[in-house]
């Protein structure tokens, strides 16, 4: 095993009592090693960083070991920190009902291959959290059966929650209620 | 109005048509109309939540024949759009608009149905009067429910005014009784 992780506190959080992470850090530790790249903590919620490529393992792990099982998978989100590198962090939000734990696993992510690995094949729950990432943000659930958009229409042009995104929008009014009308008049049947 | 159209006997259509039978139809049909506004509910965010408290009895629509709230848009003659319409929830606006039979109108409850309101964001329309024709914009975020009953009394006015054709496929009559 390697040399326990330092824990991260976050500035906002600076002067509040410091709890001891849950015993799942270790344990994570123990097993990835150097793929567990950091601790953070935030008025005693954790953070786990991880590389990317030992997501799926890790959150398998969590699931599966009989002293965490974190069976319920919260949330999948991910925070775009343009313009700094690497550009995004995809969050996975696990919580076990065993131990009364929530723990927060991320991830880095680059701008040219923003993708990781889906999770669908451990939570069948994923399926719609991962389309929305990808809906908000463009992240590439490698594996997902159907990452289509889930929130936005179709032909919605981008990602509105990456930081870059214009407020308003790329598409203008009037080029909508063409779209809209057309589509209405097509299915209708009166084109 | 009503007493003004019995005396302009060939106002609109011409005499052969029978003029002075329809001016007398509008008034009826138009009364018979303005006091049974079967209401569509577009209920699309917060503002939806005052629509439901003016068809409740504290402020009652029903006094003014507008209760039936219909969920069919082929059963509904006014369309209340109440809330915030995004461009995908626009396109379900258009198809029921389209699916409403005539005559029809349409009423934006609220400052997100006229404009927007605040939303200035990539997934809201800035005002449905883009893919549907208003015939009322009421004021508000959201407008008190008097607020839309006022709306209602002002629909029934400019109901009571319209021919009672509107909207109809009058020319297409016309045009078959050319070609005959
Ligand atoms: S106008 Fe105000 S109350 Fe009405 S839908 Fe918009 S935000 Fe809600």
């Amino acid at each position: 095993m390697s040399e326990p992780l330092q824990v991260i506190v976050d500035p906002a959080a600076a002067g509040t009592p410091a709890s001891a992470p849950p015993a799942a850090v270790a344990l994570l530790r123990e097993r990835h090693g150097d793929g567990v790249r950091a601790l953070m903590e935030n008025r005693g919620q954790f953070r786990v960083l991880v590389e990317r490529g030992q997501a799926a393992e890790a959150i398998r792990f969590l699931r599966d070991d009989p002293r965490l099982r974190f069976t319920f998978l919260v949330d999948v989100t991910a925070i775009d920190f343009h313009p700094a590198t690497p550009r995004f962090r995809v969050t996975w939000v696990l919580r076990s009902y065993h131990t009364k734990e929530t723990l927060v696993l991320q991830a880095d992510v680059p701008e040219d291959d923003p993708s990781v690995p889906s999770m669908t094949h451990l939570f069948p729950g994923a399926d719609w959290l991962e389309r929305e990432c990808f809906d908000m943000f463009g992240i590439r659930f490698t594996g997902h059966p159907d990452l289509r958009r889930i929130l936005l229409p179709d032909v919605f042009p981008g990602h509105p929650l990456r930081k870059d995104y214009p407020m308003a929008g790329i598409m203008t009014d009037q080029e909508w209620a063409e779209h809209i009308v057309s589509r209405a008049q097509r299915e209708e049947g009166h084109d | 109005m009503a007493q003004g159209r019995l005396a302009t006997v060939s106002w609109g259509e011409s005499e052969e048509d029978g003029g002075a039978v329809l001016t007398t139809v509008d008034s009826l049909v138009n009364w018979a109309r303005k006091n049974s506004l079967w209401p569509l509910p577009m209920g699309l965010s917060c503002c939806a939540i005052e629509f439901m408290a003016a068809a409740t009895s504290r402020f009652d629509m029903a006094r003014f024949g507008a209760e039936v709230a219909r969920f069919s848009p082929k059963q509904a003659d006014v369309m209340i759009v109440a809330g915030t319409m995004t461009y995908k929830m626009g396109e379900a606006v258009r198809r029921l608009y389209d699916q409403m039979a005539e005559p029809k109108w349409v009423i934006a409850m609220g400052a997100c149905a006229s404009t927007a309101g605040m939303f200035r964001t990539y997934p809201v329309m800035q005002g449905i009067d883009h893919i549907v024709p208003v015939d009322f914009y009421v004021p508000g975020c959201p407008p008190r429910p008097e607020m839309l009953i006022n709306t209602l009394i002002q629909l029934q006015k400019k109901v009571a005014s319209e021919r009672a054709h509107k909207g109809l496929r009058v020319a297409n009559l016309k045009a078959e009784k050319a070609t005959a």
